[in-house]
């Protein structure tokens, strides 16, 4: 039997991100929160080596208390017990601290872990660094991007795809492994299934008082980033643009620019309509 | 906070080298930086046999170059090259670190930050130096919606990845010198926990795409999977290549190897029509080289119709199928 532990974060929908349209920027606080694709992935391939092998699968999240949520679309999906990691003092922290934080609530709360499986990266700030910070804070063995995975006595062999490189990987548990959303399409929870979650009492809440941190050493305090500024993202350029009947507009389009596609096409267009 | 060296660091990621030149555009940036900051500008190699790629970082903008060239570092390992890059960046304190954002310096980098302590910016699609001489990373967030300015104040070196295609390799200059400061492999290098077993090259899973000419590109707002259809008859007339974006290949409309964007393919088509796609920054991020675009949408406000040449306000598809028609009756025989 493997214990498992996946972690998940939750972000903001992104189709469904409400704007603030005069300034231009995102009400953060009113969007919804759903689990993070790549983790969505992960928590799959947990489920997957616990049908195989066997396992116990703790679904772990640190974020504002609505983060609960994940915890509970885990339990839906199969994991066995959730850790919500939540404090203020928590909030702002990087991916350095980030990992930090995690690392001292996997140590209190399940030191004797097989296997950590993260997201390869997550929707909103996509940094993809908190997974291998993860595996140097726990000073385990780390891999990124798994396609596959397969267990023998406690002897994980994966295979990813690194920059053109088809590798196969071998490594000794405990460690940690990071999932792409390339495979692994994960299942979906029933309603009827999150109700009943709702109902579990599987979910373990801590504060950083919990897990012996000071304010010092968590949230943004500590962190060695610092975000100046966020600003919504427009490349614009002078482009000609044009309205009215399609027909119309296509002619123009050959008028003025059909050497253009002509060139790339590396064919002699005729670019008016009753030239030559 | 330490005392640091002048130094900004461009770490050497020669895998693959003819496709990837992210260490080269990296070099180049970093000249840019070094003006501000009167920095030298490094570069940082691992390897076994690898002063071809020494030679040609000095090339590109490198006055000095840390090499560690050893028998045992045939293999591209991150494990080891973490070892080696801590080591040296607490002998020589540098200010910065630049890291290309390929799979192998994803993963990479981050662990590198951890062990020495400092911040890091993944995915930067630009670098400058302000008043206080700090380096702003400008990082894409919140679904590319989002541009973040990022600084690392206290801690050093001040560390960023950047993917590949972000800024321009400086021309390969045959007379540049630089200084070669070899460094000895440590004694004993830590065992390997994660061990290769094979690799083995994948020609990239299609690079058609990458390579084409014209790329006929097509989002949710063509409607239907039957609609975008279209789109392969249109791009086969024009003897081009068909590109997706997220929400099309998640609904199958499009496979995989057909997305465009962060987390899928970079394009440099000569020509690239762009069809009800909004124009998303983890989409848009792999159309810098794209020379000339034409989008259509009905939305005259979307941030692809703000970047295209000619910007078509119009139905999508009733735009495709007219220029099939067009393109069928221009074509002279
Ligand atoms: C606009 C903006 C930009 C930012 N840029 C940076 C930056 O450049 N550098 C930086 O260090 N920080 C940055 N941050 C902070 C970053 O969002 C947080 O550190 C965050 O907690 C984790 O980073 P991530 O979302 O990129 O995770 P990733 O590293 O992309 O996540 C990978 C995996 O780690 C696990 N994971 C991540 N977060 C959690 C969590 N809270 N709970 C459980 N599991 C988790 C999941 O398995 C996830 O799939 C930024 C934040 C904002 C708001
Ligand atoms: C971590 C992460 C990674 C991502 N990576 C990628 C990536 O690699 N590539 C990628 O593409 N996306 C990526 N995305 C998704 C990206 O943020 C956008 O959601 C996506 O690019 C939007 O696709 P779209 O333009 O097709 O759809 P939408 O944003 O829904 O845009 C549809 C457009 O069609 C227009 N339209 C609607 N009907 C019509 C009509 N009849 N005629 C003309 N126009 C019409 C609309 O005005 C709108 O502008 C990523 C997101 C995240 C969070």
């Amino acid at each position: 039997m493997l214990k498992l532990i996946v972690c998940i974060k939750q972000v903001p929908m992104v189709s469904e991100l409400p704007w603030d349209s005069r300034t231009g920027t995102l009400k953060r606080e009113m969007a919804e929160g759903m689990m993070n694709p790549a983790c969505k992935h992960a928590l799959e391939a947990a489920l997957r080596i616990k049908r195989e092998y066997g396992g116990h699968i703790t679904a772990m999240t640190m974020g504002p208390p609505m983060a609960a949520e994940v915890l509970y679309e885990a339990l839906t999906l199969g994991a066995d017990r959730g850790v919500l990691l939540t404090d203020k003092q928590m909030a702002g922290a990087d991916t350095m601290i980030t990992s930090f934080t995690i690392a001292r609530a996997i140590e209190k709360e399940c030191p004797e872990f097989d296997l950590v499986i993260c997201g390869s990266q997550t929707a909103d700030s996509e940094t993809a660094q908190v997974g291998p910070q993860l595996a140097e804070e726990l000073n385990i063995p780390c891999a990124a991007y798994i396609e596959s995975l397969e267990c023998k006595d406690k002897c994980l062999r994966m295979t990813r795809l690194s920059d053109d490189f088809l590798e196969t990987l071998e490594m000794d548990l405990p460690g940690l492994v990071t999932i792409t959303t390339r495979q692994f399409r994960p299942r979906y929870a029933t309603l009827s299934g999150l109700e009943e979650a709702f109902q579990f009492s599987g979910i373990t809440t801590l504060n950083a008082a919990d897990l012996g941190l000071s304010p010092e050493q968590i949230g943004m305090k500590a962190s060695p980033t610092r975000i100046l500024d966020v600003f919504s993202s427009t490349a614009e350029k002078k482009n000609h643009v044009m309205t009215g009947a399609v027909k119309k507009i296509l002619e123009e389009v050959f008028e003025k620019f059909g050497d253009k596609i002509g060139s790339a096409m590396e064919k002699d267009l005729k670019t008016h309509e009753h030239s030559d | 906070m330490k005392k640091t060296a002048k130094e900004i660091w461009v770490f050497g990621d020669y895998r693959n080298y003819f496709r990837n030149r992210v260490t080269l555009q990296l070099l180049a940036k970093s000249v840019e930086l070094a003006k501000k900051t009167g920095s030298q500008v490094c570069a940082v190699i691992f390897g076994n046999g690898v002063q071809e790629y020494v030679n040609e970082y000095i090339a590109h903008g490198a006055e000095k170059v840390y090499v560690i060239d050893h028998d045992s570092l045939h293999e591209y390992h991150v494990e080891t090259y973490v070892v080696l890059m801590e080591m040296i960046v607490r002998k020589y304190q540098p200010e910065m670190l630049l890291v290309g954002a390929t799979c192998f310096g994803r993963e990479f980098a981050p662990r590198v930050a951890k062990r020495v302590h400092t911040g890091l910016t993944a995915d930067c699609v630009d670098l400058e130096i302000n008043g206080d001489g700090l380096l702003v990373q400008t990082a894409p967030a919140f679904g590319g919606n989002l541009l973040a300015k990022i600084i690392t104040p206290h801690h050093r070196p001040q560390m960023a990845t950047v993917r590949a295609g972000v800024f321009k390799e400086l021309p390969h200059d045959y007379h540049a010198s630089g200084k070669v400061i070899p460094i000895p492999v440590p004694k004993r290098l830590p065992e390997n926990r994660v061990r290769l077993i094979r690799s083995k090259h994948e020609p990239p899973r299609t690079n058609r795409i990458e390579d084409a000419k014209i790329v006929v590109c097509g989002g949710r707002g063509m409607g239907s999977k039957q609609k975008f259809k279209k789109l392969f008859a249109l791009a086969e007339l024009l003897g081009g290549e068909v590109g997706a974006t997220r929400p099309v290949v998640y609904s199958g409309w499009a496979d995989d190897d057909s997305l465009i964007g962060q987390a899928g393919r970079q394009i440099k088509p000569l020509l690239l029509l762009s069809f009800g796609i909004s124009g998303a920054i983890q989409h848009t991020a792999a159309l810098s080289d794209a020379k000339f675009i034409i989008a259509v949408n009905k939305n005259p406000e979307a941030p692809m119709m703000k970047m295209a040449d000619v910007a078509i306000v119009a139905d999508a598809n009733q735009v495709c199928s007219a220029l099939i028609r067009e393109i069928r009756e221009r074509i002279r025989s």
